[in-house]
């Protein structure tokens, strides 16, 4: 466990080896399921989509690695995984620069494919990042989405991210 | 009792990244934020009720309801939109 579970960093990083540190020693890990974010060059809230020529991720130091590991120990209660390891990018990135990866590891490929993706659907509406696009009209904050508040609700968490409160 | 207060992504644009605001003992996030509402015309637009604005206390997400602490961090920032 010399290695922390969650990484916020500028730098990028390589999945191959990451997974491999994560499952490094564990001969009883029989399944690793990984999920990588990457940059994409256009936004996808118009019809054609608006260009988008490099992306600015700012986060909340401390409370960004904190939420990431209470997020990390609700996984390994409610499913039957081994490990699990994060890391996302902050600063200035790149269309098709890696944005973050989840990895997990676990005996069988259930519990892997699931804690990924809960992992990822909590880290989507809870995790404090915010993302800021260069368009040809301008740097713009994205927006957060309901769908993602709607996949976080499927495990019975309150997403509440995207709409607005009192 | 002081409060740290700290914004991030759109609010900082508009507020700066962080400042000091001193409320009554047993104050809740909700009335921190109406103080800071009555600053100006910058922190009633950018704190405005009815918009979607997150708040985390210590670093820890919270609702208006939550009790603010003497020497707390209390922190306002748009909705994430990480991974």
């Amino acid at each position: 466990m010399g290695n922390p579970r969650v990484v916020v960093q500028t730098a990028d990083f390589d999945l191959g080896a990451e997974v491999a540190t994560l499952r490094a020693g564990d001969a009883a890990v029989g399944a690793v399921a990984a999920f990588v974010g990457t940059v994409r060059d256009r936004n996808d809230g118009l019809v054609d989509g608006v260009e988008v020529s490099a992306m600015e991720l700012e986060h909340y130091p401390g409370m960004t690695e904190r939420s990431i590991e209470a997020m990390i120990d609700a996984a390994m209660q409610r499913f039957d995984i081994r490990g699990a390891r994060v890391i996302h990018r902050v600063g200035l990135l790149q269309p098709q620069d890696q944005i973050m990866m989840v990895a997990v590891t676990s005996a069988h490929r259930g519990p892997a494919f699931q804690a990924c993706e809960f992992l990822m659907d909590y880290l989507k509406t809870q995790a404090p990042f915010w993302k800021k696009e260069q368009t040809p009209d301008g740097a713009r904050w994205v927006d957060a989405r309901s769908s993602d508040d709607a996949a976080i609700a499927r495990w019975g968490i309150d997403g509440c991210n995207a709409l607005p409160t009192a | 009792m002081n409060v740290t207060v700290r914004y991030f992504a759109s609010i900082r644009e508009r507020l700066g990244a962080s400042e000091a605001i001193e409320v009554a003992e047993g104050s809740t996030v909700g009335a921190v934020r109406d103080a800071l509402i009555a600053r100006g015309e910058a922190h009633a637009t950018a704190l405005a009720r009815g918009r979607a604005l997150r708040s985390a206390l210590n670093q820890v997400l919270c609702g208006d309801d939550a009790v603010v602490g003497e020497g707390a961090e209390l922190a306002f920032f748009p909705p994430v939109t990480g991974g």
